[in-house]
């Protein structure tokens, strides 16, 4: 295995064929992947006793390029973490269904879209997590935010942040993404105003802005 | 949900041991484990399962493994659906697996989901996701879509209990012969991942396959199919994402325009991937034309047996191994 270590952690990866390199990748992934300063302590300690969590503990996050610390308990989700538990609160990705069905709450973690409300925020930690707050520096849009404004995106507004950070993952990758790869990217994203065209045309605009940019 | 003690264990040895007992079946909810959590989340909110402890299997090194040799494929329980969607290798040797995968939920769950949390998952039967209802499949006395609403239940294979098996990796895994290697407290056993899954008639009825409560499922092995070709073909509802009304996964080996040898498994119509042996048998030497599809079709469905409200499951299905046949042949 290449130096894969995580399943997360790949764009896309490809089978290998070596099974000693991967033992070898996995160990970085058990040190550096587990939870909470317990774990860490746990982890230098270089005990290999399975790491408990109850009650509330205390976790660190990696939100948005900066460091949070958080008392949350184990059952609590990646979204409720961040809307009611962060300073400043972090409202932007929104609570809807609650079940991974709407894509309202969609954020990054390690650079891919993912249900937050289908996350619990102890998974969370070692991992960056990035929200919409985050994607361009405070007071800036990315050019899919501005494509957004430019072209109506959003009428009301509410699953606008989800749309953006699927479509955001989706032109990272390939800014000269199809309609079809668009429509794919966002496909787990509900917009009950059905705003759905001026969607797919500020996401097409953003692409050829970045395409003319040469990348982001 | 439920407040719960949350385990992150640094060894499979460790997961093994915090399980219940083999024989434990009364108290084996009480233990969960966490893979992508796409499915457990969802559980977990409706009080489905109130666990004691989540055991997180993402901190046990050795369960990623994604390899690849001479056409065969050892997938870790904790590879995600992404990575199989998006492996040029599997989508060129083995499409319909690289297919089912991709065919699975929303971008957002593809890249949590894994391969074991998805053959593990739990059924999508309303009655069963209804924290109230009570039903056969959370050990009360009665299956409520027998006699309910049941649209999207089971059309063969049904009694006592009509769920459909929710997966799409599943049909594709069993057209490739795949096998599961399950690990327990007595050590690993592999079984063909056809005998993994149970009919409600067969194993216990609340549960859907082998996994003994001591058990985890811990990688899957796909046989080389050189030769052959393959596909997905699945059909929902709702085109953006969801889960099958009927799909099918097909591979053929072909011989000068003939088939050769042909694998058939049907998902979304019964309790566990539906294998159809005596399709497979008849389009043996045969060409890929309109007799061959309805041919094929109809002994597919051969023995179902509708509910009220989902016989049009059968032309379904049926329209879908017409489309897969007539996409392998590229007519």
């Amino acid at each position: 295995m290449s130096d894969a270590t995580s399943p997360h952690d790949a764009a896309s990866r490809e089978p290998s064929l070596s099974r000693r390199a991967f033992f070898k990748g996995a160990g970085v992934v058990a040190a550096g992947g587990l939870v909470g300063e317990a774990v860490q302590a746990a982890a230098r300690s270089a005990s290999l006793e399975p790491v408990r969590l109850e009650g509330t503990v205390e976790l660190e996050l990696d939100i948005n390029g900066a460091r949070q610390k958080v008392a949350v308990e184990p059952r609590t989700t990646l979204l409720n973490t961040l809307r009611n538990h962060c300073t400043p609160p972090l409202t932007g990705a929104k609570l809807v269904c609650d079940r991974g069905s709407c894509g309202a709450c969609t954020v990054h973690l390690d650079g891919k879209p993912v249900y937050s409300c289908m996350t619990l925020a102890v998974d969370a930690v070692g991992r960056k997590v990035t929200t919409i707050e985050g994607l361009a520096p405070a007071g800036e849009l990315t050019e899919l935010q501005s494509a957004f404004c430019a072209h109506d995106g959003s009428m009301c507004g509410f699953c606008t942040p989800g749309f953006v950070m699927s479509i955001s993952a989706c032109l990272e990758r390939n800014p000269a993404a199809s309609l079809d790869e668009i429509q794919r990217s966002c496909s787990g994203n509900l917009c009950r105003c059905g705003t759905y065209p001026q969607v797919f045309e500020a996401a097409l605009a953003a692409g050829r802005k970045l395409r003319a940019k040469g990348g982001k | 949900m439920k407040s719960f003690e949350f385990i992150a264990p640094r060894t499979l040895d460790q997961v093994v041991e915090l399980l219940p007992g083999p024989r434990d079946q009364k108290v084996r909810d009480r233990v969960k484990l966490l893979a992508g959590g796409q499915d457990l989340l969802g559980e977990l909110k409706e009080y489905l399962v109130a666990p004691d402890q989540v055991v997180n299997l993402k901190t046990v090194p050795g369960l990623s493994i994604f390899a690849e040799q001479d056409g065969r494929y050892e997938l870790g329980a904790l590879v995600t659906l992404a990575e199989l969607e998006q492996s040029a290798s599997l989508r060129r040797t083995h499409a319909m697996v690289a297919e089912a995968a991709g065919a699975v939920g929303s971008v957002q769950i593809r890249n949590q989901g894994t391969v074991g949390g998805n053959l593990c998952q739990r059924p999508r039967c309303w009655y069963y996701r209804h924290e109230q209802a009570v039903c056969i499949k959370k050990g009360g006395s009665e299956c409520f879509a027998y006699g309910g609403l049941n649209k999207y239940n089971a059309i063969l294979g049904g009694g006592p209990s009509y769920i459909v098996h929710p997966s799409d990796l599943a049909p594709a895994l069993v057209a490739a012969g795949a096998t599961a290697t399950l690990k327990g407290k007595k050590g690993e056993r592999t079984v063909e991942l056809e005998r993994f899954f149970t009919l409600p008639s067969e194993g216990a009825v609340t549960r859907e396959n082998v996994l003994a409560p001591d058990e985890v499922l811990v990688r899957v092995e796909v046989p080389a199919m050189a030769g052959w070709t393959s596909t997905y073909v699945k059909f929902r509802e709702r085109s953006s994402y969801d889960f099958a009304l009927a799909a099918v996964a097909l591979a053929l080996r072909m011989d000068g325009g003939k088939i050769a040898e042909a694998r058939l498994v049907l998902g979304g119509v019964a309790p566990i991937p539906w294998r159809c042996e005596k399709a497979e048998k008849a389009l043996v030497g045969r060409r890929i034309d309109a007799d061959t599809c309805s041919l094929a079709g109809k002994l597919a469905l051969e023995g179902a047996e509708p509910l009220a409200h989902n016989a049009y499951k059968v032309p379904l299905a049926q329209g879908l191994v017409t489309k897969a046949l007539r996409k392998l042949a590229g007519t």
